[in-house]
């Protein structure tokens, strides 16, 4: 078994995205994007394949959004003086400034879920992503397949509120356990 | 075994173990579902030293969180360093003098055999054994002291830093750490004489608490505990790091997964960790312990990075997500007792009470690196 395999084999249960990655810069093998339908599918493969579990855990992307299109903008607005300095330089006149394109509302930031496997024998290390609207977060649970799945995902919970769909017994594990606060998600404040 | 079968109709009672209970080495809770002597479910429960490491690493500058790392696993904080420092200077690219890998690796080896020596005393303890904790607790100081002269501290290290080490190694340490050397192997026969051919300590262990090699894949284990379930894991050699792969030593695996197993792998990886101590001595080569141009704020590229080191209790990973700022964006620690105890429910169904906490104490866990 080896890495390119295992990546030939994710790429047809149908994931997002999937790259290697440089091992020595990253300190992972492979990344994995999947959308949460196809999480299940993918992390079967890897039970079937002979991987470990490792953690699951999520990031909380607020803010991504506003930052992209921030950045698109500043794109568009330097794209456009260097277009007018040429035109200057050249001894013409500046075109007039186009008006700014409308942009409809901001799309939803996004919660992540990240998995990470390992494997005994070869030298993989994957991760899989895979991420859901902030509004409403919920991913199937990998429980069933990974029983050690169970308290990272009720961590993952815990930190997150992430709902594990399927997860037989999802209650805080390590904060109190009437605990209804998510203390990772980049808006919480005590 | 056929007198104690009994009907469905006979109740079962819950007991309560911890969280103040010695077996379990600090305070972890553990609900027991009982039939008479026999566990028909356990249940641990965690949270009772819960920190959030990982909030407070959002809530600092990378620099400022390297002291959390050795409030995680108190008996190996040197591992816990190393786990962090590494995963920041493969993020930001920082280059390591070759000294400064070969002080990190001496002196998490020698932390990495005074946990050994405290969870064997500690481990007998449970079974009922009071003095091999004395005599494991005397040779650790031995450890300790030299550890201290060098670091500053005894038990909740922050030795390493991006880049290197803090403080360089003198003449008085290398002897010392030979001296250690030799006195734990003269003294390893004795603890062998003493307990591991102990007639009461086999029959506790051998065949107790049986965790198969699946069982380990399905719930993640690493470090002893899979190590003595048959299954060759070790990340020193799987995904080198360091200097590990210059140096010579074996991985000891027992392939019968009880409680003994996972005894003779602790005992027999002292004796490799001093072997790795010796070799690293003699290699030692003269240099900084400090790379020269270390940026004062660091700031690593975009991204997520992910680090493994071998603690004395499995694999510890770190992922950290950057933005490019100051701070972490995203710190996740992957401690390698939580995935091992979490087995624990599995594994001692079944069980008699006090089998079962020869398996906890078989686990060698460390709870605030499982609560974090």
């Amino acid at each position: 078994m080896n890495c390119a395999a295992i990546k030939q084999k994710l790429s047809a249960v149908g994931v997002e995205a999937i790259s290697e990655t440089e091992y020595a810069r990253k300190g992972f093998a492979l990344d994995v994007q999947v959308a949460p339908e196809q999480l299940v599918a993918a992390v079967s493969l890897l039970d079937a394949e002979g991987f470990f579990i490792e953690a699951v855990t999520g990031v909380d992307w607020l803010g991504e959004q506003a930052a992209l299109r921030k950045e698109t903008e500043a794109k568009v607005a330097a794209e456009a003086k260097a277009k007018a300095d040429a035109a200057t330089a050249a001894g013409e006149e500046p075109p007039p400034a186009e008006p700014v394109a409308e942009q409809g509302e901001l799309p939803e930031d996004a919660l992540e879920a990240v998995y990470d496997f390992n494997h005994y024998e070869s030298f993989c290390r994957v991760t899989i992503r895979t991420r859901m609207p902030r509004s409403k977060p919920e991913v199937p649970s990998i429980s069933q397949i990974y029983p050690g799945a169970n308290w990272h995902e009720r961590e993952t919970h815990d930190f997150f509120g992430i709902n594990f769909v399927g997860h037989p017994y999802l209650v805080p594990l390590l904060l109190p356990e009437d605990a209804d606060f998510h203390p990772l998600l980049k808006d919480f404040r005590p | 075994m056929s007198a104690f079968v009994q009907s469905e109709a006979n109740e079962t009672f819950v007991l309560n173990l911890g969280p103040q209970h010695p077996a379990t080495h600090g305070v972890l809770r553990v609900k027991l579902t009982m039939d008479g002597e026999y566990i028909v479910e356990a249940e641990p429960v965690l949270g009772y030293i819960h920190r959030m490491h990982e909030k407070m690493g959002e809530n600092r500058t990378w620099a400022q969180f390297l002291p959390n790392t050795g409030r995680m696993d108190y008996l190996h904080a040197l591992a816990f360093n190393h786990g962090y420092v590494a995963v920041v200077e493969r993020a930001a690219g920082i280059e390591v003098p070759e000294r400064a890998e070969y002080l990190r690796v001496i002196t998490s080896e020698l932390n990495r055999v005074s946990s050994h020596l405290l969870w064997f005393g500690a481990f007998i303890l449970d079974l009922g054994g009071f003095s091999p904790l004395l005599y494991a607790f005397d040779d650790r100081e031995h450890i300790l002291d030299l550890l201290e002269s060098v670091t500053g501290s005894r038990l909740t290290y922050c030795y390493f830093r991006f880049g290197g080490v803090y403080n360089d190694i003198d003449a008085d340490f290398v002897a010392g750490a030979r001296a250690f050397i030799k006195r734990l192997r003269d003294r390893m026969p004795m603890y062998h004489n003493l307990v591991t051919k102990n007639i009461i300590l086999m029959k506790r262990l051998q065949d107790v608490g049986p965790i198969s090699a699946e069982m380990c894949r399905k719930y993640g284990a690493t470090g002893p505990v899979c190590r003595g379930s048959g299954i060759n894991f070790d990340v020193r050699k799987h995904e080198p790091y360091s200097i590990y792969p210059e140096m010579d030593f074996d991985v000891p695996v027992y392939e019968h997964g009880d409680s003994m197993a996972r005894y003779m792998v602790r005992m027999d990886e002292i004796e490799q960790s001093l072997r790795i101590v010796e070799q690293a001595l003699d290699k030692l080569p003269e240099g900084p312990v400090m790379a020269e141009k270390v940026p004062k704020i660091i700031k690593p590229a975009k991204g997520d990075y992910y680090h493994a080191v071998e603690t004395a209790r499995g694999s510890f990973g770190v992922r950290v997500v950057s933005d490019g700022t100051n701070t972490p964006y995203r710190l996740k620690l992957r401690s390698p007792t939580f995935s091992n105890l979490s087995l624990y429910g599995e594994a001692c169904r079944g069980m008699l009470l006090p089998d079962a906490l020869a398996l906890m104490g078989s686990l060698d866990l460390v709870i605030p690196e499982i609560d974090r």
